[in-house]
């Protein structure tokens, strides 16, 4: 959220206030000159976060920025009880702040499916231009999606994919299994010519899908450089299971020489850990991307060597995505005119010699 | 204490007590359960205030507004069931709720010396501060309690039956403390219904009964044990009972009793009880007789014999089959264990019969106000508004709910447990004429009463039980007071 | 418009649940001689008038609504909104009435309705159904939650384990098996005569709306005009003296305790239908929100009252609230400040009421 560029950010500072309230004078003068000042909308000029792009210090965007008609956009996620979730959460607000042509809704964040139904049916009442949805649970916001979508309603979804192609106008998804591919990948370059090598790995929740998802490109990419995981336990995203799953880790493996941990959250008991056992032999790479664990990395004074990004900005994206459906405008860069129907997200790895680029958009833990 | 009244709802707990105790002296409080005992020592702890009275201290009158002003005052109680914390130490129960410390940080050290001396002066050096409560026995725990009296420096220590979770031996130990701070100056008001104890311990006596004291500062050594039981059990007021009914010859035997035994309580109770007749169970708290009656009704799972209704066996342990055999129970604790206080009167009197009114499930609640005020008419019951909250009804009012409940059950049989327990003196003659009402109807009674005036008064032929035996079965005019007590005492020295 | 917090924040915290209930009891201490009192009112269960503040606290989240988010809110889309939300509450605390005024408490019942809705969508029960009738994954729901309640209720009738720690344990047990049986996926509904069934409109009104109107009519009809009804005051304000009156106090707890399951399993057959998935996550701390339901509604947790019309205002109340917080903006954590607010304003006036009752003597 921050190095974006200072004239913009501050352009946009002065505009809120204004916006937020009495709006709708203030926001179409600004919509006004914005349309005479720049060129029509349909021009494809430079935008980030294209299909594979994760060129997270964007340059400033043009055409597509240029405010078009105010749309209204409600946003609902599950509540931020950890970090990444958290950056979901207050990147979609600070995006949508960008534009003055967006009017953002905000349900707050709900574990309860039945609460997070409500919210939607509630943004149907109320007519919104599009609904921007990260579920609590992909198949069971399906139908309430899909009532949306009959309603006229353009729906993003975000990360959690619904159970129906109905019920989504886009949906812009992390890469599990690219996660893993990318971390073994990683793990190869660094330890390939040692094929004694031990790998250890500390998954999430061990029955979620994404976890069994990452362990699998884990084990894949590995497999092609002729390692495999010598030691795996499953923690459950927080610090406290991180600490106890890698204590115990650390006690049945005397030496490592590379440790994946899948969650940077869950990786500051990992971290923890590995302090109390005193133990460095080995390089460990993260999971998500957090910033804490990127700075470290940029510090490199500990055994953290490289993370894998899941990327926090998806929600963000959801919401540019939402606003450039309802104004008809097109994805830049693509030659396509329509915005894609899924947009995959990469996993990078991220290491001391490209964190510069990655930790401006890194969530903190 | 001149003068202790004390008002609660639906009855007078306290109605004129006195009680004098002087330094260095063992008072012995004696009464049956109900006499007011735990009332009054709860005025003494500062925990109830007196509606009227006075209590003077060291020639001082003395207004007591809480419980800490009681300890403050030199005031300490033990309470029958042991207010000790068991996850704390002993020395941090005898501090509890005045820690020693500075500036927040309890003198840990300091504490457990002292704790360490009042326990020597116990004679319980063998037990170390710093154990936890839960361990003790409940001997351990009743030191532990005194400790804690002590270390306010009481000069007057209420002990509310002591003894009641003591084996002998132990109990001969409390008795040697107890000797020891006596000998120090402090005053112990000593409560018990276990007669034998009083003989051993006490130097003067003070019996309670309905409220009131009935003998004051009576000198153990000069009362011998029949008076005092006299006085538990006497009428306070002069009672006349209503004339009965003879029981007509050839009357059919309603409840038969045979053999009965509830292990651990009474053994061997066997007795008849035929329509019209009223049968009396006389003895002490703690003989069985309440365990006796609930074991007929099957609220205690008999564990020998067999009880009949009309000829039929009843499945032992069961409440509802004794209630569908005729059977109906009015308990000795009405309020905690026969009434919904804050229902109406209406739901009271149907509570065993509301199925009955229903259609299927559904309640027919006109119906059952009908009945009940059918029931509230016949036993004149005040006020008579059938959906008033049975909360404030009187004692007595509750107890003709009770009676009512069984009677449009219509119930053969009727147990009843102290039937004029809590209830004011005056209405007692309401109650006996009820009673006598009932059995002309043709029901089978059996009274349960502390007062052995008021068992005689009303039975046809009573049962003398103590211990849990039955010492004596015979016609209620062929036996007398006297001859009741010796019974009694017999039975409980054996 | 989204910047109203202050102004509805406090009207929200402030409104008192229960202003002006009338005491249902009387205040004086009784002597016998005492001026007979009107008592009761002569509705079973206490009548609109012990509801009054209820009502009152409704009404007034609503003008809040009303002032606050406008149309959004007193449009009659949003009214459903709000309707099909409060029902899969409304249903569980239908159940927890019954269970709390029985003198218990049922902590199981948000877990026993995800493992309700997992098991009725698994594969197998899907086929089955698929084969036969969408009659087969209701059954499956409710038996599940039955069967969940018998164990609740055998534990702590005839095991006498305490209601809390009983039910603690089944809501531990349950989670666990739902998550092991859905192997913490989720399970998605596709059996169409199902989803149509429940997820149809009747008279415009949402099948789960009718249902929750239904167990809700059928609920207070069963407490106030009952045999059943009679027997749970009856346990629950004195279980010594219902069992000496004849009442088989543990056979009925046991029932208690199986109709709080079948509410859960009724409750577990609308989230199927709400979310077309079975989840093992579904009605996670269900449980406390009923709980706070019944009780803000006015039935006494420690037994021997309830009011089924107090705890549908008190669904309602919380669900409103919910809306409202919704419609302008405003963070779930503020949201759930104003619920403990009016969860501990009233259970406050709850306790003055009871400690307006002479206690009785020891």
């Amino acid at each position: 959220m921050s190095a974006r560029t200072t004239a913009r950010t501050a352009a946009r500072t002065a505009a809120r206030p204004a916006r937020r309230r009495p709006v709708v004078v203030a926001g179409t003068a600004l919509v006004a000159v914005g349309l005479l000042a720049a060129c029509t909308s349909n021009t494809p000029v430079a935008e980030e976060e294209t299909g594979t792009g994760q060129q997270a210090p964007a340059q400033p965007a043009v055409a597509n920025d240029e405010p078009g008609d105010t749309v209204v956009i409600g946003f609902s996620a599950p509540a931020a009880d950890h970090g990444w979730m958290g950056a979901i959460t207050t990147g979609a607000i600070a995006e949508a702040d960008k534009y003055e042509d967006v009017e953002l809704r905000v349900a707050e964040g709900t574990n309860d499916v039945n609460v997070q139904i409500s919210q939607i049916e509630q943004f149907i009442n109320d007519g919104v231009d599009a609904i921007v949805l990260l579920p609590f649970d992909g198949a069971a916001l399906t139908e309430v999606a899909t009532e949306a979508m009959e309603a006229g309603i353009t729906v993003v979804n975000v990360d959690r994919e619904f159970s129906s192609p109905f019920a989504a106008r886009t949906t812009i998804l992390g890469d599990n299994y690219g996660m893993g591919v990318s971390a073994g990948t990683y793990v190869c370059e660094q330890l390939g010519d040692q094929p004694d090598a031990v790998v250890a790995e500390i998954a999430g929740i061990d029955s979620l899908p994404l976890t069994q998802d990452r362990s699998q490109g884990f084990a894949d990419a590995l497999g092609d450089c002729g390692l495999e995981v010598a030691n795996r336990v499953a923690a459950d995203f927080t610090v406290q299971g991180g600490q106890a799953a890698a204590a115990n880790l650390l006690q049945a493996a005397p030496q490592i020489d590379a440790l994946w941990n899948h969650d940077d959250d869950q990786g500051v008991g990992v971290l923890a850990a590995i302090e109390e056992a005193g133990r460095d032999e080995f390089i460990m790479v993260g999971g998500a991307g957090s910033q804490q664990v990127m700075e470290q990395i940029q510090a490199g004074d500990s055994v953290l060597q490289a993370t894998v990004v899941y990327p926090s900005t998806q929600a963000a994206d959801g919401i540019r995505l939402a606003r450039l459906l309802v104004q008809e405008k097109a994805l830049g860069d693509l030659v396509e005119v329509e915005v894609p129907r899924e947009i995959q997200l990469f996993a990078p790895v991220v290491t001391a010699d490209n964190v510069d680029k990655y930790l401006p958009s890194a969530f903190e833990s | 204490m001149r003068g202790i009244v004390k008002h609660f709802p639906g009855a007078k707990a306290l109605d004129g007590v006195d009680l004098e105790v002087r330094p260095g002296e063992v008072h012995c409080l004696l009464g049956q359960n109900g006499a007011g005992k735990s009332t009054l020592i709860k005025v003494l702890a500062g925990a109830h205030r007196p509606d009227s009275g006075e209590i003077t201290w060291a020639g001082e009158p003395l207004t007591l507004t809480s419980p800490v002003a009681a300890l403050r005052a030199g005031i300490a109680t033990m309470y029958q069931e042991l207010d000790v914390v068991d996850g704390l130490t002993v020395a941090e129960n005898v501090y509890l709720g005045h820690e020693l410390a500075t500036a927040g940080v309890t003198q840990r050290r300091t504490v457990r010396r002292r704790v360490a001396e009042v326990l020597a002066r116990l004679g319980h050096a063998d037990i170390s501060p710093q154990k936890e409560v839960g361990e003790l026995s409940a001997a351990g725990k009743q030191v532990v309690s005194m400790a804690r009296a002590l270390s306010h420096d009481a000069r007057l220590i209420i002990m509310d039956e002591p003894s009641a979770v003591l084996d002998s031996e132990e109990v001969a130990n409390l008795f040697r403390v107890v000797r020891g701070l006596t000998a120090a100056g402090v005053a112990v008001l000593y409560i018990s219904h276990r007669l034998e104890e009083i003989r051993q311990i006490g130097d003067r006596i003070t019996v309670l009964k309905d409220g009131r004291t009935v003998a004051e500062n009576l000198a153990v050594a000069d009362t011998p044990t029949r008076e005092l039981i006299r006085l538990m059990t006497g009428r306070a007021v002069d009672q006349v009972f209503p004339a009965r009914t003879p029981v007509a010859a050839g009357a059919e035997e309603v409840l038969q009793v045979e053999g009965l035994g509830l292990r651990g309580s009474f053994s061997d109770v066997s007795f008849t009880v035929r329509a019209g007749e009223v049968v009396g169970l006389a003895g002490l708290v703690g003989s069985g007789r309440s365990e006796i009656l609930e074991t007929v009704f099957g609220a205690r799972r008999a564990t020998s014999g067999s009880v009949r209704v009309g000829g039929r066996t009843l499945r032992p342990g069961s409440v509802p089959a004794a209630v569908s055999a005729g059977i109906g129970l009015a308990p000795e604790e009405r309020k905690s264990q026969g009434l919904l206080l804050d229902e109406p009167v209406y739901r009271n009197v149907t509570l065993s019969t509301f199925s009955r009114f229903a259609a299927g499930p559904v309640l027919d609640e006109r119906g059952e106000r009908r009945a009940a005020a059918e029931q509230i008419a016949a036993l004149e019951l005040r006020p008579s508004d059938p959906d008033r909250p049975i909360r404030t009804l009187s004692g007595g009012n509750q107890q003709k709910a009770m009676l009512a409940r069984w009677l449009v059950h219509g119930c053969r049989v009727l147990l009843l447990d102290e039937p004029t327990r809590g209830v004011d003196v005056g209405a007692r003659a309401e109650i006996y004429a009820l009673v006598h009402a009932l059995a002309e109807a043709g029901n089978a009674v059996v009274v349960v009463s502390s007062e052995i005036e008021e068992v005689l008064g009303l039975s046809h032929r009573v049962l003398v039980v103590a211990e849990g035996r039955v010492l004596h079965t015979g016609p209620s005019d062929e036996i007398d007071e006297h001859r009741v007590l010796d019974l009694v005492m017999e039975g409980s020295a054996a | 418009m989204s910047e109203s917090l202050p102004p509805s924040l406090a009207t929200a915290g402030g409104v008192p649940p229960d202003p002006d209930r009338p005491a249902p009891l009387e205040r004086g201490a009784g002597g016998a001689g005492h001026v007979a009192a009107p008592g009761r009112r002569g509705l079973p269960g206490g009548g609109l008038g012990r509801n009054l503040g209820l009502v009152i606290a409704l009404v007034a989240l609503g003008v809040v609504g009303v002032v606050t988010a406008g149309d959004r809110f007193a449009s009659l889309d949003n009214v459903m909104t709000i309707l099909r939300l409060a029902a899969i509450y409304g249903v569980l605390a239908v159940g927890m009435t019954f269970v709390i005024t029985g003198g218990g408490i049922d902590l199981s019942v948000g877990s026993v309705l995800g493992l309700a809705s997992v098991w009725a969508s698994t594969l197998a029960t899907q086929a089955m159904t698929e084969s036969f009738h969408w009659i087969v994954m209701v059954f499956t729901a409710l038996a599940v939650g039955v069967v969940c309640g018998v164990i609740n209720g055998a534990l702590i009738a005839y095991g006498k384990v305490v209601a809390f720690i009983a039910t603690l344990a089944m809501l531990v047990a349950a989670r666990g098996i739902a998550e092991i049986i859905a192997n913490r996926r989720t399970q998605i509904v596709e059996v169409d005569s199902f989803l149509d069934t429940f997820r149809a409109e009747l008279l415009g009104v949402s099948v789960s709306i009718w249902l929750f109107a239904a167990v809700a009519v059928a609920g207070w009809f069963l407490l106030n005009r009952t045999t059943f009804g009679r027997r749970t005051v009856a346990v629950g304000g004195n279980p010594e003296a219902a069992r000496l009156a004849g009442i088989r106090v543990r056979r009925h707890t046991l029932y208690l305790y199986a109709l709080s399951g079948l509410t859960a399993g009724i409750a577990g057959v609308m989230m199927l239908a709400r979310t077309t998935s079975g989840s093992s996550t579904n009605g996670s701390l269900y449980e406390l929100d009923a709980i706070a339901m019944v009780v803000v509604g006015g039935t006494l947790l420690a037994g021997g009252r309830g009011t089924i019309v107090g705890t549908v205002l008190g669904v309602l109340i919380f669900t409103t609230l919910t809306n409202i917080f919704i419609q302008n903006n405003l963070s779930t954590s503020a949201q759930s400040v104003a619920k403990g607010l009016i969860i501990v304003v009233a259970v406050l006036l709850q306790q003055r009421l009871a400690t307006r009752t002479p206690r009785a003597r020891t």
